[in-house]
């Protein structure tokens, strides 16, 4: 366990919506193998996080949920991006993209200053 | 906006709990089942399949845990879950539920109630524009703190002042309508061209005086009040211009005053008209009869105002030594002036009612107590199952809450109509100046006061169980052996509060006693007349047909031999101001032959008919009445009142001698031919002032009042006598016909003490009520606590008397403290009543022994029930007791 890192607070929801853009609409299982998968199996998920984490996407109006049948003919809950949910998939991304290239710019070995 | 989104739909989720829940059990059971298969086709059993997928789940139970403390509110889901339990529990127990609400509800009715009044007469500010620095104008004199103006002073005042932007007066005036139903007398009043303009009021229509309107040569022009504008002329718009006649004199209509415009010193007014000195009165310096309004300049105070209104007042007594001499002058406050005399009154009941709601909560509070010791199982039950402290606290605040909420929501309805009906008891006279209670309710304002007091009463009420959750311990609650200790919060908190409640019954018991008394006193002071069987009518003649003394004098004569006609009819006289009418309409007087240095020598001068004494039954000390015969032919006679004698003619007889005005006057100079007991003018608790009594005969008036002496009940005479005045001349206004006794019972100062001395007895009644039972429920409390002890004493053979004293011991201790802490206690609070309390003192011992005995008695007596159910235990019965 201790060479996988935990989900930081807050991405979570980012990772779920960017894997819903993705993969179109998925059921909740999906979303958490898919997320294990994406992370090269170096994230260790909770499966049962995920379902809390819909539900305030859900309540934000980021997503939508509707029952359908899974590839396997199981019944299952499919989760779909809204209008404001692709919204903001594309600005969160942005926003991150952008943190990390601050923070990676701290991290960056450089040479004494003069 | 995506966290408020987020929040409706939560708090939406409170109502869909279930569905939602089921839905989620549903789709977790559908993610497991795509998770075993994924597993079962990556070549693990179906056993380990479902392992792994639970592990990788992390749990069914705190899945759905997590995901339904985010679908909804755990906070608000925790509170209709303890709403529901308090409510089953409080359906269960409906005993406790009724007695506890309803007494809340006694609590804050009163005190809501209270609050109406004393919200709408001293806290809402008066409808004037920046009403804080409006203040009353008066002069003072040594009888008369507070008299009128005379026109020359205001004159001097408005010039020579340097502390009003403006000064205005009025004056109450009376004039005769002709309407199509006869004459009528209307309620007007005089003003100062600026008087509308220092209130900061605007005619709804037309327009206000114009500055000099007010002087004698200025065309005569009334203001109309909204409520004469509907009534008499239908709301018309276009009445601006048209003429009225008032008393003979016609007036041009040039405006209408706003809806919501009241001046509570005079009452309802219908026609505001301008002063327009003239006559005997406006001119003279020493002849007062205006009041002053004025509004104070910036960061000018009251006592600044009046300090430099009392120098010019004493530059005027130099320069008038005359007519101003002990002329001062003070300044209050306009709502001091309008409501300063209730305020004391107002502020007794409130704190009365206060005490009131304190010992409804206290009581409440000991039920609530009570109960929980009951309830010491099902908490102890309930915290071993896991129930925090903090979720227990919060079910009982809840518990309180709802106590309080039903309670507080009962008390205001309650209020809503008793506020209504309270107003309905003030006498209609009294309430013309009281306009500020026009549209007194249930506001916000109350209702906030309201919820205040609940709040206060709830955090006690929650208090309670939550100590009682702090000192019980697991164990102790569980054993079956506990009850012997279980007493040990109730006798420290149980017992305190009824110590509180005994005293808070005896402090209102006095004050009860006390107002009733002085109630009582009031009533029967001796008045100097009979007043029983007399109807008493005021009349006012057109100044056209009667003006000239002699046709008064005639009108005077026909209308007694008229009255006295009439069957029933045993004597009838006439007065220029009845007695009980207050005090005023003085003049200064000096006695023929005396050293005399200008002093002001003030007493009330009455025109009286010869009837007059007869009629009200009143006695003669020495001399004669005078006769119908002593007219303006004959020499002029003086009747006097002893307090006049007492002070001017001590150690002499008065008889035979003369007194007069200040420059004795030939005219003015009167022989004294009798003496009367004093007959009470001014209102039932005011000092006896020195009067004379001139003939009416010698002294004609075209405003006067008629008292007649009846066989049958006076009341039925009313109209009668009405009626016979209207038969004699139509043109003549007749206004106020009641009985004396009606005039007397109806005074504002009979109403003041009868409304105060109702409301705390009321409260007191209550109050002593809701001691004893607390006083009970204590002590049964204890037989119960007690049984086993009871029972063992009684088998090593305690007598029942030895019972007794044990339990009546017990009671008696607490009835001795409550007791003295309320006569104490009592003490401060008479001394906040003292001017309200007339011929009794606030200190007064036989009634506060009376209260203290009464109270002692009666709890005594509520305490013997118990005991004797504690005497006649059964100790086989009582040992087994658990």
């Amino acid at each position: 366990m201790s060479d996988k890192a935990d989900v930081w607070q807050g991405t979570l929801a980012l990772m779920i919506l960017k894997t819903i853009q993705t993969m179109g609409p998925l059921h909740g299982y999906g979303i958490a193998r898919r997320i294990e998968q994406t992370s090269g199996h170096r994230l260790s998920v909770n499966y049962g996080t995920i379902y809390p984490a819909l539900l305030k996407l859900e309540q934000e109006g980021a997503i939508k949920s509707e029952w359908g049948v899974s590839d396997n003919n199981r019944k299952a809950k499919f989760y779909k991006l809204t209008r404001s949910g692709r919204r903001r998939v594309d600005k969160e991304s942005r926003a991150w993209e952008q943190t990390t290239a601050i923070v990676a710019r701290f991290l960056e070995p450089t040479e004494d200053p003069a | 906006m995506r966290f408020i989104r987020a929040s409706l739909s939560r708090f939406i989720g409170l109502f869909s709990r279930e569905r939602r829940d089921r839905d989620f059990a549903d789709e977790l059971a559908s993610h497991l089942q795509m998770h075993i298969d994924d597993n079962v086709r990556s070549g693990m059993s179906p056993d380990l399949a479902r392992r792994d997928a639970l592990l990788k789940l992390g749990g069914v139970m705190p899945t759905q845990q997590i995901y339904h403390e985010r679908s909804s509110v755990p906070v608000l889901e925790n509170l209709v879950q303890d709403l529901r339990f308090t409510l089953r529990q409080l359906r269960k127990n409906p005993g406790f539920a009724g007695t506890a609400v309803i007494i809340m509800a006694l609590g804050v009715c009163a005190s809501a109630s209270i609050f109406a009044f004393v919200d709408s007469a001293l806290i809402k500010p008066l409808p004037y524009q920046d009403p804080t620095r409006l203040v009353g104008v008066y002069e003072s004199v040594g009888m008369i703190p507070r008299s009128n103006l005379s026109y020359p002073d205001y004159l001097d005042w408005k010039k020579s002042n340097h502390v009003f932007s403006s000064l205005d007066v009025w004056n109450g005036q009376s004039y005769l309508l002709r309407t199509n139903e006869g004459t009528e007398l209307v309620t007007c009043t005089r003003v100062s061209d600026g008087f509308f303009r220092t209130l900061g009021v605007a005619p709804l229509l037309g327009r206000d005086f114009y500055e000099g309107e007010d002087l004698l040569e200025a065309p005569r022009t009334v203001l109309l009040s909204y409520q004469a504008w509907q009534r008499r002329f239908g709301g018309r718009q276009d009445l601006l211009g048209e003429s009225i006649t008032l008393s003979d004199i016609t007036y041009t209509i040039i405006g209408v005053l706003p809806r919501e415009f009241q001046f509570a010193l005079r009452g309802r007014s219908e026609f505001w008209t301008t002063l327009h000195p003239s006559g005997g009165c406006d001119l003279r310096r020493g002849c007062h009869g205006l009041y002053g309004v004025a509004r104070l300049k910036d960061g000018v105070s009251v006592q600044a105002a009046s300090a430099e209104m009392t120098s010019i007042a004493e530059e005027l007594e130099r320069q008038y030594p005359d007519s101003n001499r002990g002329q001062g002058a003070a300044i209050v406050s306009l709502s001091e002036a309008i409501v300063g005399d209730i305020r004391p009154i107002l502020l007794v009941l409130l704190s009365g009612a206060g005490l009131l709601m304190l010992i409804s909560s206290v009581n409440v509070a000991s039920l609530l107590l009570v109960r929980s010791q009951s309830r010491r199982r099902e908490i102890t039950v309930r915290r071993a199952l896991g129930a925090g402290t903090m979720r227990l606290v919060t079910q009982f605040v809840t518990e309180g809450l709802v106590l309080v909420f039903l309670g507080g929501g009962l008390g205001l309805i309650c209020a809503s109509w008793t506020v209504k009906l309270l107003v309905r008891l003030i006498p209609a006279r009294m309430l013309a100046g009281m306009p500020y209670l026009q549209d007194i309710g249930i506001d916000f304002r109350i209702i906030a006061f309201a919820a205040l007091l609940s709040l206060c009463a709830a955090i006690l009420f929650a208090l309670i169980p939550a100590l009682q959750l702090s000192t019980s311990d697991l164990r102790d609650g569980l054993s079956e052996a506990s009850r012997g200790s279980a007493g040990t919060l109730w006798r420290r908190f149980g017992s305190n509060f009824v110590v509180v409640e005994l005293a808070i019954a005896v402090i209102l018991l006095v004050e009860a006693g006390l107002l009733t008394k002085s109630f009582y006193r009031l009533l029967h002071v001796d008045n100097g007349l009979e007043a029983d069987h007399l109807a008493t009518v005021a009349l006012a003649l057109p100044e056209a047909s009667y003006g000239k003394d002699d046709q008064a004098v005639a009108f005077g004569r026909r209308l007694v031999s008229r009255i006295e006609s009439l069957p029933g009819i045993e004597g009838v006289g006439l007065a220029s101001r009845l007695a009980l009418s207050g005090n005023g309409n003085t003049t200064w007087i000096r006695v023929e032959g005396r050293p005399f240095n200008g002093e002001h020598n003030e007493v009330n001068f009455r025109d009286v008919s010869a009837g007059y004494f007869g009629a009200l039954r009143a006695r003669l000390v020495r001399g004669n009445f005078f006769s119908e015969n002593d007219d303006l032919t004959k020499p002029n006679v003086v009747v006097i009142n002893r307090a006049l004698e007492k002070q001017y003619f001590s150690g002499e007889d008065a008889i035979g001698k003369k007194i007069g005005n200040t420059q004795l006057a030939p005219k003015s100079v009167r022989q004294i031919v009798g003496i009367v007991e004093d007959i009470r003018e001014g209102s039932l608790d005011e000092e006896i002032w020195p009067t004379i009594y001139i003939p009416f005969n010698q002294e004609p008036e075209t405003y006067f009042s008629v008292v007649a002496r009846t066989s049958q009940p006076e009341s039925s005479m009313l109209t009668t006598l009405v009626a016979a005045i209207r038969e004699i001349d139509p043109s003549i206004g007749t206004y106020g016909e009641s009985t004396m006794n009606d005039r007397i019972n109806d005074s504002p100062t009979a109403y003041l003490h009868r409304s105060s001395a109702w409301l705390v007895a009321g409260f007191a009644l209550t109050a002593f009520l809701l001691g004893l039972i607390g006083l009970y429920g204590v002590v049964a409390y204890s037989v119960t606590q007690r049984t086993r002890e009871i029972g063992i004493r009684m088998a090593l053979g305690a007598e029942p008397t030895s019972v007794y004293s044990l339990i009546l011991k017990e009671a008696g201790l607490l009835i001795l403290i409550g007791t003295a802490i309320g006569l104490a206690c009592s003490l401060p609070a008479t001394g906040m009543m003292t001017h309200m309390l007339f011929g009794v003192s606030s200190w007064d011992l036989p009634t506060m022994a009376a209260a203290a005995v009464l109270l002692s008695i009666s709890a005594l007596a509520a305490s013997f029930i118990p005991a004797k159910r504690a005497a006649s235990l059964n100790p086989v019965v009582a040992l087994r007791a658990e």
